[in-house]
């Protein structure tokens, strides 16, 4: 995996609680490959009419948003199904970071293993940023992973924390797995003393 | 110092603990479905192979047609694709998988706990989200991704940091004609799809206490759906006479498997079961749920600004004005099934309404399982769901997630006895209203969204 660092990129307000994954990757796009296709799943029945037609109302439509590499959501983004394919859709549309107050705790989970990262700033903070980038369409922001801090509009650095060993993996472009395995020994000896005791 | 059930299985599951708290959890039981194909492709890609065979199990339920049972008949070829490399994963890995024209083949969640396969004390994981439905059986089971599924067959461990210890108290008994699916949906109307976020909830109280198996199994299944981990109930004896002969199950000591009288909980929440009534979803989230003797709220009368928008959108996608009574709102078809509501006491409390009568509109019975299937039928319910004029089909996840070929038609209505009624989710602009069994087989009388009192 590519190593994340720090992300500069423009941004797009998504003032709404509770984006589901049903919303991000309806799951009749779940059999999919990650093919050239993929751009056009994700948010699919917000960003296009049943005749295909694009929906002018929705802002990932509204150019310069339809270019943003990063969201800035409200609560609970992404809350509902486990489906990864929620984040390889976001992935596929440029995005390779959200802002938000909070996040479904699997869709999290699912981000941070695949350099989609999850940015939790308070509500008021995240409403702040919203509006900035509705006055001023093309904002910039700058995500920095190293320092964990995100520099607003206005050059105010707003500090978050991703939890260490995620951090580190992104940081470094490590796969998960393969520090696993390094733990073979721990394993092995953990299924010896499990396998004869009830809990 | 007193540990919560969840403490007590988490310690027992740490391989390796880190400074900053984050474990390394041994997985006891891992389960999939044909969804996992992005997780076999990663092994593939990397050469790995899976660890645990022994401790894998697959059901084919997502993309199960409930018309078929072979997949050879199925049409559609990206379905049938789908089907035949799940069950080709499983084959290569040596894994046993629950194929379509398994007599035991079944829902997950249904499936798994009915084969005997989760027991109390273990951990246990799946690539969905509704694996919160095994807690019910005192396990700290939980939904995980692609990638953490890649993981768990290559390592058969899993990160996890702690999550808070929520407790969610239902106390007295539950008011006649309202089930745990009403207590759920209760649940969440009160604290929201955000309310359990970060914590693992224990379902406690003499309410829950007083609940078969299969009612707790419903409970837990919901349990994702107020933003929880996972949701636990502790085992007791209706827990191990539930267990007790089935095909995989094993002797298990119970005796510490419980919260410590002074174990400590973060948060606490308690619901007057004998005043829940039974509830109906009228919006886009399970958070958007009244009574079903009651209205369709009015946006302006939500409790502040950013519901207030987000219900006006969702009385505008389900085709409400806000102030209707739902027993005015006139439903298209109803669905029976889903691994929240299609087991054998949910199918016998719909037959019990449908009993002798016929239903208004069409409705589309799909069985948790196949077992479930053949004992409903020993009992005669197919005949009761088939004379009423229902559909009495195969096992499949079908209407709850519609990727199976066959969705809820855009615009269409649909009382639901599945877990979610976000926008879309049986469909391209489908309306789901989630409801109980009873429930569901009362509107299907109706034609209206009515309980069975």
């Amino acid at each position: 995996m590519e190593a994340f660092t720090t992300l500069t990129a423009i941004a797009a307000p998504f003032d709404m609680n509770n984006v589901d994954t049903d919303q991000i990757l309806p799951a009749r796009y779940l059999r999919r490959p990650r093919d050239e296709r993929y751009p056009t799943y994700g948010f699919h029945d917000q960003r296009f009419h049943a005749d295909g037609r694009k929906r002018a109302d929705f802002i990932l439509n509204q150019p310069p948003f339809d270019t943003a590499g990063i969201l800035v959501a409200a609560r609970n983004f992404g809350v509902g199904s486990s489906r990864e394919a929620a984040v390889y859709a976001l992935l596929a549309m440029g995005i390779c970071c959200v802002v938000a107050e909070s996040f479904g705790d699997i869709f999290q989970s699912n981000a941070l293993k695949n350099r989609l990262l999850p940015v939790a700033l308070p509500e008021a903070t995240c409403a702040a940023l919203r509006v900035a980038l509705v006055a001023t369409p093309g904002t910039r922001l700058t995500v920095d992973l190293t320092g964990q801090c995100l520099t607003a509009p206005d050059g105010r650095q707003h500090a978050f924390t991703v939890p260490p060993f995620a951090r580190e993996c992104l940081l470094r472009g490590l796969d998960e797995i393969g520090l696993t395995l390094t733990l073979a020994d721990s394993i092995v000896a953990f299924e010896a003393r499990h396998a004869s005791r009830s809990i | 110092m007193g540990r919560t059930l969840f403490q007590k299985i988490w310690d027992a599951h740490i391989v390796q603990a880190r400074d900053d708290g984050l474990c390394l959890l041994y997985i006891d039981r891992h389960y999939f479905h044909e969804g996992s194909f992005h997780a076999f492709n990663m092994l593939k890609a990397r050469g790995l192979a899976v660890r645990r065979p022994d401790l894998t199990f697959g059901f084919g339920d997502h993309y199960a047609p409930t018309t078929a049972r072979d997949t050879a008949t199925i049409d559609d070829p990206e379905i049938r694709g789908i089907i035949e490399t799940f069950e080709g994963n499983a084959r290569a890995h040596h894994i046993r998988a629950f194929e379509l024209a398994d007599p035991e083949q079944g829902i997950v969640h249904v499936a798994g706990p009915e084969q005997g396969l989760t027991l109390p004390g273990m951990t246990v994981v799946c690539g969905d989200s509704h694996t919160s439905t095994h807690g019910a059986l005192g396990t700290l089971a939980f939904g995980i991704g692609a990638s953490e599924v890649a993981h768990v067959l290559a390592t058969q461990t899993i990160w996890q940091s702690a999550p808070r210890q929520m407790r969610v108290n239902f106390e007295g008994v539950l008011a006649a004609g309202s089930s745990s699916k009403d207590m759920a949906l209760a649940l969440i109307a009160r604290i929201g799809t955000g309310g359990g976020l970060g914590s693992a909830i224990e379902f406690a109280g003499s309410a829950v206490r007083a609940l078969s198996v299969e009612a707790r199994l419903t409970l837990c299944n919901m349990a994702i759906e107020a933003g929880a981990r996972t949701g636990m109930v502790a085992p007791d004896a209706t827990t191990l006479a539930w267990l007790a002969g089935r095909p995989f199950a094993t002797p298990v000591d119970i005796a510490d498997l419980h919260s410590d009288a002074a174990a400590r909980f973060d948060k606490a929440v308690t619901l007057d079961a004998t005043t829940i009534p039974p509830m109906v979803t009228w919006g886009t989230s399970p958070e958007e749920a009244v009574p079903l003797a009651g209205r369709v709220p009015r946006a302006e009368e939500a409790p502040d600004e950013a519901r207030q928008k987000a219900w006006a959108r969702s009385l505008d996608y389900m085709g409400l004005q806000g102030g209707e009574a739902l027993g005015d709102v006139r439903l298209d078809r109803v669905f029976l099934g889903s691994c929240t509501n299609a087991r054998l006491d949910d199918l016998r409390a719909a037959a019990a309404v449908l009993r002798g009568r016929r239903i208004a509109v069409p409705m589309l019975v799909s069985p948790g399982s196949t077992p479930v299937k053949r004992a409903a039928e020993a009992e005669g319910l197919d005949r009761i769901f088939i004379e009423a004029g229902a559909r009495w089909e195969e096992s499949a996840c079908s209407l709850c997630v519609a990727m199976n070929g066959e969705s809820v038609a855009e615009g269409a209505r649909c009382a639901s006895t599945s877990n979610r009624n976000f926008a879309g989710r049986q469909g391209r602009g489908a309306r789901t209203h989630l409801v109980s069994p009873a429930s569901a087989a009362a509107s299907a009388l109706a034609g209206r969204l009515v309980s069975a009192a």
